[in-house]
């Protein structure tokens, strides 16, 4: 829908929600010229209910339907539900299931990386940086599936630990896949990132300075970006997270070039990550002895884990039946939505898609 | 925890927390759980916005990380729960604090933290259209998940039955 209205000197566009570049989402901006004088973001397109449908089905079976609300980064948007119905279970997982969740969770942060990469390609004009990620993504959605047995949706980390062992090929094909993605991370490098329209378009662009970031709440790479060293992995480690050798990235810019930059360096500290997992990791069990109807002990669970556009976290009322009490997810692209608003005001109708896209938002995600 | 579990010690940040929140905020708040990383404490409507500030100047969290709304038709109350978290005060990171409300479900209103906590926007005006808790005090409490000729109660109530679920589900 493109609607407009003009008042004055100023004029009011409807961007979206027909799939503004990344799912359904609208926003109306105000115009003066080509400067926005305001935004009003409008998201729910998408909106299902997944907190309520997860008062009518047990712990388990909830899964598959949590993790379509992400399907770049199923592993990630579950991870969290499965830890806390695992505290309130009082169940340990096993040692493997950890480090396949953090294998899964790590590829699957690459992957949706590659798609953000290829959109944000896209929406600066860069056609060769959309189909590049968006083929070696597909090399990432085949390790997934040598793991997970299906490309997008696995439903892996189910609580008690993961569904199924990896296959005994997997090492070599992973670490064939590394060496190749890491050359092929040098060639993106040099022909998206130092690319001068790219730095033109993105540097001193949307600038977020690390005050608001945090008074705002942002997560993930706009945190990151506005130069605050946190991630969940290293604040509250889960899994093995505190056994592996790997950097938070963050710059000092605060602009758009800075989380286009961050995404980059988090798909190669991620590849560092599964390295050290594989090499690490002992044969043993993947999964803790669990009744699909486990019963839970009346209390709460908050859980968080750093999905591949920021903190996720599930708060978890139980009242010691099979069902959840009160599922409650607040996802990373619901908490950077604020962060839209403040960005694009002021800012030039010509950077609006670059601002947009640098925030990773995903409205399916945002509306659950 | 299926057994009782064994007492676990708690960090020192969190300690401090308690001891300030027991000796500024007394009988203001009472502290539901507390254990290594999360700790709830509940308070009442009119002291909210008093704790709230007391969180983000004296214990040092400064953002909203989350606001849950539940429903709970049996003590025919709502509670409504906020989870703060902080960035600047790179040591409390792991820490998550849950100041927790509970109000009539006659006349669910609930100071609106906004003032203290712009982070908590979003969050608060999601969970007015998902419980019809009125925050007070929210400059634009509007529609922002549900349709716009949505008619129904609020969602998350649960009076609410999806369509097509039995009563029995």
């Amino acid at each position: 829908m493109f609607t407009q209205q003009i008042e004055d000197d100023k004029l009011t566009v409807s961007i979206g929600p027909q799939h503004p570049g990344a799912g359904h989402f609208r926003f109306t901006i105000t115009v003066e010229g080509d400067t926005i004088v305001d935004v009003l973001p409008d998201p729910g397109y998408v909106h299902r209910g997944a907190e309520k449908q997860t008062e009518y089905r047990n712990y388990l079976q909830s899964i598959p339907m949590l993790e379509r609300s992400s399907l770049t980064d199923v592993t990630n948007i579950i991870m969290p539900y499965s830890m806390a119905a695992e505290e309130l279970m009082g169940i340990e997982i096993p040692p493997r299931a950890k480090y396949l969740r953090m294998i899964m969770s790590e590829n699957q942060r690459i992957i949706s990386h590659l798609y953000w990469m290829g959109i944000q390609g896209i929406f600066l004009g860069h056609s060769t940086a959309f189909m590049w990620p968006l083929g070696d993504r597909d090399i990432f959605i085949d390790l997934g599936q040598m793991i997970g047995g299906a490309r997008i949706t696995y439903s892996y980390a189910i609580p008690g630990g993961v569904r199924n062992d990896m296959p005994e090929d997997f090492k070599d094909r992973a670490l064939k896949v590394f060496n190749y993605f890491e050359k092929r991370l040098v060639d993106y490098e040099r022909i998206f990132f130092q690319n001068p329209l790219f730095l033109k378009r993105t540097q001193g662009v949307g600038v977020l300075p690390r005050s608001e970031a945090i008074s705002l709440g942002v997560v993930g790479q706009v945190l990151r970006a506005s130069n605050v060293k946190s991630d969940v992995r290293i604040d509250e480690p889960y899994n093995f997270y505190r056994d592996i050798d790997f950097e938070v990235p963050s710059f000092d810019t605060c602009d758009t070039w800075a989380r286009c930059m961050v995404h980059l360096i988090e798909m190669k500290q991620s590849m560092r990550i599964i390295r050290q997992c594989l090499d690490k990791m002992q044969p043993g069990p993947v999964r803790a002895k669990l009744s699909p109807q486990q019963r839970t002990v009346v209390g709460e669970a908050y859980t968080r884990v750093e999905a591949a556009r920021g903190a996720m976290s599930y708060h978890i009322i139980s009242d010691g039946s099979t069902k959840p009490y009160r599922v409650k997810i607040s996802v990373p692209s619901f908490r950077n939505l604020i962060a839209l608003k403040r960005l694009l005001i002021g800012s030039h109708v010509a950077d609006m898609p670059a601002i947009y896209w640098s925030l990773d938002y995903w409205p399916v995600e945002a509306d659950k | 925890m299926s057994s009782p579990p064994a007492k676990i010690e708690l960090p020192n940040e969190e300690k401090a927390i308690l001891d300030s929140v027991a000796s500024k905020l007394g009988d203001k708040v009472k502290v539901l759980f507390a254990k290594p990383n999360r700790i709830k404490i509940s308070t009442r409507t009119d002291n909210l916005v008093d704790v709230a500030k007391f969180a983000r100047d004296e214990l040092h969290f400064d953002q909203c990380a989350n606001v849950t709304g539940t429903d709970f038709p049996k003590d025919k109350q709502i509670e409504v729960t906020y989870h703060f978290g902080s960035i600047d005060d790179a040591g409390l990171r792991r820490v998550i604090l849950a100041v927790a409300c509970r109000v009539p479900s006659t006349a669910p209103e609930v100071p609106s933290l906004i003032d203290v906590y712009p982070s908590a926007n979003l969050h608060e005006r999601e969970q007015a259209e998902m419980l019809g808790v009125i925050f007070k005090g929210h400059p634009n409490l509007t529609r922002l998940l549900l349709p716009e000729d949505w008619t129904d109660i609020p969602p998350m109530l649960k009076a609410y039955r999806l369509p097509g679920r039995l009563e029995s589900e």
